[in-house]
């Protein structure tokens, strides 16, 4: 019954979100159609969609697409190979915890995207800067996590583990970091949504390619319809990537 | 008692928390002896905060005692016996990303069982607690008092001479903990194991241990030993008994003065902090 009830609250929720995007999408249409908003600053939603079949059709958009995924996977095999890392290793004593966490915590507090323009005089306008913007930005919400994930193991199942005699490895392997992964993935989660927001994001302000250079591209030259059809592209993109990693995050703690 | 039928030798033990002066300075032990005896059950009870379960993990070698020694089965402890010595912890000690199999085989594969003989045993001791549906649950999808029986099942697998039991019904309400006490006095009758049982419950003290050692308020120590002569496994009926009536009346004067000592302590440090 409870059951029920939760399933049909999870349908009726579902609902109003729908309801509140085709609410907007009327809103849309009915601006552009009836209430005479200038093409040039919102085009027609149906101009849009023709333009988004028109952009699936030609692959037009494969390259920038492959640069953008390119630099969005280095990043994020950096940063989650360089924040698990760091991350455990601080985790090992109280000490460094006290130093390295409120230092991190910190660090991830202050908008890194201002440093972009350093960035790019480093590595350059290709996919380098964004690279390594991408894996910076990231790399704090996986290494917090991770830290927070290793130094919150419940005291009593490594207590158990040592009586029936684990040893270090086992205790790491079948201990710590089962206890960890929960908040790790999440971690994770995080890490890739903001590395994702990071290199689209720089790819619009100074780049050489790669979608969010397109979509700038594709406003100096005016083309309103085919830059908002990008722009439905690339969310469409983000929705599908969160979804995987939602998805994977899920199954990494499917016992709770 | 000779040396030779003692499976634990407790000699002197005393144990404190923190230095003197400091505020987490804590006296919890104070030298304390005591033989257990081999195929015994020992329950420990006392105040809170007596030493009951300090000395339990001097036992087990969790903890270093400040002074003393522990020789089990003749040998000093150091550290963790897993060969010799299984636990059985309050609560919440199964790993709860594994199934109650999981967790049994986990617990043999620390202790170095040859994997082969993982599945056999580990669906021997499920049975034997009546868990034996129950083996592919997550331990969140378990009552407490399932839980409780999965982590004796792991500890049984161990096949140790020794088992320590800190407080293991201790999170569970009065009617499933009567019944646990039950399933487990029957199991145990059939084992040769020796059993230390820390406990808050009088009843369970009685209804259990073939002897009761009863601890004083803090430095604890053991005050007095009380015997319980009956045969195990322990009838339900003996519950009702005038024997266990004396016993569990014994017991309570026992340690009715020292929980007084307790509490006017715990408020006279209350007042002066």
């Amino acid at each position: 019954m409870a059951r029920r009830n939760e399933r049909a609250a999870g349908i009726g929720s579902r609902a109003v979100q729908i309801g509140f995007l085709l609410g907007i999408l009327v809103l849309w249409y009915l601006a552009t159609n009836r209430w005479g908003v200038n093409r040039l600053l919102l085009p027609n939603p149906i101009a849009v969609w023709q333009q988004l079949l028109d952009v699936l059709k030609s692959s037009e958009y494969l390259p920038d697409l492959r640069v953008t995924l390119t630099e969005l996977l280095v990043a994020f095999a950096l940063s989650m190979t360089f924040g698990i890392t760091v991350g455990f290793f601080v985790s090992r004593t109280r000490y460094s915890i006290r130093v390295f966490d409120p230092l991190f915590a910190g660090i991830y507090s202050i908008p890194i995207i201002l440093f972009l323009p350093l960035y790019v005089l480093f590595f350059g306008l290709g996919p380098a800067s964004k690279i390594a913007l991408g894996a910076t930005i990231s790399f704090f919400p996986i290494v917090l996590s991770t830290i927070a994930g290793f130094s919150n193991v419940d005291r009593t199942l490594v207590t158990a583990a040592k009586s029936m005699g684990a040893s270090d490895y086992q205790l790491f392997r079948y201990v710590l970091v089962p206890a960890a992964l929960p908040v790790i993935l999440s971690g994770l989660r995080m890490g890739f949504t903001i590395a994702l927001l990071a290199i689209i994001g720089s790819e619009t302000i100074a780049s050489l390619a790669g979608l969010g250079h397109h979509i700038v591209q594709l406003a100096e030259g005016m083309d309103m319809a085919r830059m908002f059809a990008y722009i439905a592209f690339v969310v469409v993109i983000a929705v599908l990537l969160n979804g995987i990693v939602s998805f994977l995050e899920a199954r990494g703690r499917r016992w709770t | 008692m000779t040396t030779r039928d003692a499976a634990v030798r407790i000699k002197g033990v005393s144990h404190q928390f923190g230095e003197a002066g400091e505020t987490q300075y804590v006296r919890a032990l104070s030298d304390t002896s005591l033989d257990i005896a081999r195929g015994e059950l020992l329950c420990l009870i006392g105040p809170s905060g007596c030493g009951k379960s300090t000395l339990l993990n001097v036992i087990g070698g969790l903890m270093t005692p400040t002074s003393g020694t522990i020789e089990v089965a003749g040998k000093p402890v150091r550290g963790p016996m897993p060969q010799d010595i299984a636990f059985v912890f309050q609560e919440n000690a199964l790993f709860p990303w594994n199934t109650v199999l999981e967790n049994v085989r986990l617990g043999m594969l620390f202790q170095g069982v040859p994997k082969s003989e993982h599945e056999t045993r580990a669906q021997k001791s499920l049975e034997a607690v009546g868990l034996a549906d129950f083996a592919h649950h997550y331990p969140g999808q378990l009552s407490g008092g399932m839980r409780q029986r999965a982590a004796l099942a792991r500890a049984l697998s161990l096949k140790t001479d020794i088992l320590l039991m800190d407080e293991p019904f201790g999170a569970l309400d009065e009617q499933t903990r009567m019944i646990l006490g039950e399933d487990l006095s029957v199991l145990l009758a059939s084992t040769e194991k020796t059993i230390v049982f820390v406990t808050h419950s009088l009843g369970e003290a009685v209804f259990l241990a073939d002897r009761v050692a009863v601890f004083s308020a803090r430095p604890g120590t053991i005050k007095k030993i009380i015997r319980v002569d009956e045969p195990h496994p322990r009838k339900p009926e003996f519950v009702t008994s005038e024997k266990f009536a004396a016993l569990r009346n014994e017991l309570y004067a026992l340690l009715h003065d020292e929980i007084r000592k307790t509490v006017a302590e715990s408020a006279r440090s209350r007042e002066t902090s």
